[in-house]
């Protein structure tokens, strides 16, 4: 096997926004290479659809701290918040730079950035929907995606496309770099380097219903995991309400923005039940619960396990559900929402302007991740002792804004404003940094893992592994959970990661080897249920995301604190951190 | 229902020269093309070798030749293909760039030729403290260009690209297009030299095989009409 060097000062893993923002900071001050196993536009920010937050107040009064204070009521009182403010604060100057370099929002009459309502954004703490989503039709996260790249190619970063970044190099507590498998080739790439920065994303394929493209599988949480390094919150896990039934493929909120309702088997728009005030634009969390209630009562369509998302317009218009109660028309939908529209065509074959359209809720988004500070510097343990040189952003990351259920709209709010805070970090810190030495052979424990995977002779299958998981966490770690279902998922994780051990692939070649890559996602996967599972199992209350049916209260008395967990010898080991609360202390959450 | 797959295979490391395989799968009508080459990957042939991400058609990796047209995989159903392919589903890389392996091409020489129009927002004035300005109609005139994925199905779908791979092809022009009629950007003369080369938009025979493949509906032919009537007239009409 070949193996290649390169010394960089700064190394970014992922090409999403987080990527793509922290690498256009970085790479104005120092030698920056940016790493993705993709080509930097298929990466799944270009999936997210229908907004990002700023109160910029373009369309009706809106103020920053009303914006921190719903994230902070969205995640249910786990967000540390003085980072919500930061980023309330933070979101309007990232929006007008997002702007200035081109990105195509849509617009209001007088030419300013037009905005949207979305789940959970409200005025005057709580009141009422608010338009604080600015968006680009239902492609928001495209633009995002496309335009950042293109201030790439303008800015000439140096892409390495289609590495697929299998370790990082940790000695004696500081970053050393990382290694790669160049996929084209199966080479193996050592990146020397004083920082790593990690924006790989999430990890969704854990779930068998799923929003998140296939090559979401955890990469980062799990390498560093395996480094001894911490997780943070990794119990909670957000599943989107309006996945299309069975597919998974997101419908985004902003159909609700834009007045669709939520229906069950006898017709009723049941979120009125759940939460009188914002209704169908509740909190995620609460909505997907809301619907496997009433799915559990009987009152899914036919009885099955789906409801209906109603977009129809006369069904707005009959609810009156449009912002301001105004009249909709299919066409004025058709402009709003082209594509997700289009989806409900080709996958389904109906028309969601004559036909309700079947949902479930479906895996979405990790609130957990590497645990950072604000600067997207990772930490260590629970008094918050940064790594040097280790970075994370985005939805990798828990910083955490996010708690334990995030907003719409906030994951690209979290991308753009602590990935451009982590780039700029991570330049100064490279600035003053030297390089620390490559321990000897840095590239061994991939070598050691490619060659036991191409050369293993088990009867073990990697997609087969990989299904029994998806289904376990589907099963017992998803919306409701409690403790004997929990470890039934704990002792299949350990069972599946002892027969991993012994799988065996076809593709024996070195060339653009994907059955290889997919079998050392797998290992990923498998880290990141463990961690997911057991994460879950330890907290015995319910909060945002997290729904223990066996403790369905939240207990601020013990668990007002976010969770790390380790794994070291194979055993897991918990700390807690607690909350920064600085303006809200919790109360109850009603919408 | 079962699905009788047709599917190019080349691998340099050991075939001297591309073969077909055929696979016989179980699938729903409603699977995607997609999930049959998974299926034929996951419990048939590992070897099989494709690039997928979203699977829903935004991310533009799983653009290949289904039944002779350039397609994402992920985007046509089973069923439809199947019907179109009198039983049996042919998947073909795309042509126009050197085969990597299977279904994988070599995407180098399709970003070069976009990185040529220069893609991104030209404005050397300093930025205003706000947004910019730009009304709703000024917004809508680049709209249908700003959807363009880089999934390369309409380049490689071109006759003119096939014929002489310089040919900068009709998703650069996208992309130039995109730029050249945002009221925001200040860099059209610059593009607009580098579409009038040898190399650029004169190539287009206006065949309207982009239009036909683009998977995202964007009336390409029309966006290189205006580009060429835009270095014509030197207006941006």
């Amino acid at each position: 096997m070949n193996v290649h060097r390169h010394p960089f000062d700064a190394v970014v893993v992922g090409a999403g926004g987080a990527g793509l923002m922290a690498a256009l900071y970085a790479s104005k001050h120092v030698k920056t290479a940016v790493l993705s196993k993709l080509y930097p536009t298929r990466s799944h920010t270009g999936t997210a659809q229908g907004g990002i937050a700023a109160p910029l107040g373009n369309m009706e009064e809106d103020r920053p701290e009303w914006y921190a204070y719903d994230t902070v009521k969205g995640g249910d009182w786990l967000v540390d918040q003085d980072a919500a403010e930061l980023m309330a604060y933070e979101s309007i100057e990232v929006i007008i730079e997002l702007e200035h370099m081109g990105l195509p929002f849509d617009r209001t009459p007088d030419g300013k950035i037009a905005q949207r309502r979305f789940g959970g954004h409200t005025r005057n703490f709580g009141e009422a929907p608010v338009m604080r989503s600015c968006h680009s039709a239902d492609r928001t996260g495209h633009m995002i995606l496309q335009t950042l790249y293109q201030q790439c190619i303008k800015q000439n970063v140096i892409f390495f496309d289609e590495f697929f970044v299998t370790d990082l190099i940790l000695e004696d507590g500081t970053v050393r770099g990382v290694v790669a498998i160049e996929i084209a080739t199966g080479d193996i790439h050592v990146f020397h380097s004083k920082a790593v920065l990690f924006a790989t994303g999430g990890a969704g394929r854990i779930y068998k219903v799923t929003s998140n493209a296939h090559s979401l599988t955890g990469d980062g949480m799990a390498i560093v995991w395996r480094k001894g390094l911490p997780l943070e919150d990794m119990e909670f896990f957000q599943f989107h309400p309006t996945g299309i039934y069975k597919l998974g493929i997101l419908l985004s909120e902003a159909a609700r923005g834009e007045g669709a309702v939520l229906i069950n088997d006898k017709g009723e728009r049941f979120m009125e039940r759940y939460a009188p005030t914002l209704k169908d634009l509740a909190s995620r969390d609460v909505i997907s619960r809301a619907i496997y209630m009433e799915i559990r009562e009987g009152r899914g369509i036919g009885g099955k396990d789906y409801v209906y998302l109603d977009f129809r317009p006369e069904t707005i218009n009959r609810f009156k559900s449009a912002p301001g109660g105004m009249e909709v028309t299919a066409e004025y939908l058709e402009r709003k929402l082209p594509d997700i529209i289009e989806f409900v065509r080709v996958y389904l074959g109906i028309d969601p302007m004559r036909e309700p359209v079947p949902i479930q809720p479906t895996a979405h988004y990790a609130m957990g991740g590497i645990p950072t500070d604000v600067d997207g510097r990772a930490i260590r343990d629970e008094h918050n002792t940064p790594v040097p040189g280790l970075y994370a952003a985005g939805e990798v990351a828990c910083v955490s804004v996010h708690g334990a259920n995030r907003l719409g709209t906030n994951s690209l709010v979290d991308l753009v404003v602590f990935g451009r805070r982590a780039g700029r970090h991570m330049a100064e810190y490279c600035r003053q940094a030297d390089f620390a030495p490559l321990p000897p052979e840095p590239e061994a424990f991939t070598v050691e893992m490619v060659e036991r995977i191409r050369n293993g002779t088990g009867k073990e299958r990697a997609p087969i592994l990989r299904n029994e998981l998806q289904d376990t966490m589907q099963t017992h770690v998803s919306v409701f959970r409690e403790a004997s279902g929990l470890e039934t998922a704990i002792d299949k994780i350990r069972e599946l990661q002892e027969r991993y051990r012994h799988i065996r692939i076809d593709d024996k070649g070195y060339r653009f080897n994907t059955d290889l890559l997919e079998a050392i996602e797998l290992g990923f996967l498998l880290d990141v249920a463990e961690a997911t599972a057991f994460s879950a199992l330890n907290r015995t209350e319910s909060r945002g995301a997290h729904y223990r049916e066996d403790y369905p209260k939240r207990d601020d008395d013990n668990w007002l604190k976010h969770t790390l967990i380790w794994r070291q010898d194979g055993k897991v080991t918990f700390a807690y951190k607690p909350v920064v609360i600085t303006k809200w202390p919790p109360k109850e959450r009603k919408y | 229902m079962k699905v009788r797959l047709r599917i190019q295979r080349f691998n340099p490391e050991k075939d001297r020269k591309p073969w077909w395989g055929e696979y016989e799968v179980e699938a729903e009508p409603v699977d995607r093309v997609l999930d049959a080459l998974h299926y034929v990957k996951w419990y048939i042939d590992g070897t099989l070798t494709l690039r997928r991400s979203c699977a829903h058609g935004i991310c533009g990796s799983d653009a290949m030749r289904i039944n002779g047209r350039n397609r994402l995989a992920c985007k046509v159903l089973v069923r439809e293909a199947m019907e179109e392919g009198r039983g049996v589903i042919t998947v073909q890389p795309l042509l126009g760039l050197p085969v990597i392996k299977d279904l994988v091409v070599d995407m180098e020489p399709f970003f070069a030729n976009y990185r040529k129009v220069l893609p991104y927002l030209i404005n050397d004035d300093p930025p205003p403290e706000r947004e910019r300005l730009q009304t709703p109609e000024e917004r809508e005139r680049y709209d249908d260009t700003t959807k363009c994925i880089l999934c390369a199905a309409c380049t490689t779908s071109c006759p003119s690209f096939w014929a002489n791979r310089e040919y900068i092809g009709p998703a650069a022009i996208v992309q130039a297009h995109r730029f050249i009629f945002d009221s925001r950007d200040q860099g059209a003369t610059e593009r607009l030299r580098v579409l009038n080369e040898w190399f650029g938009v004169w190539r287009c025979r206006t065949i309207f095989n982009c239009v036909e493949a683009c998977p995202r509906g964007i009336n390409i032919t029309r966006a290189i009409e205006e580009v060429k009537l835009a270095i014509l007239t030197g207006r941006l009409a």
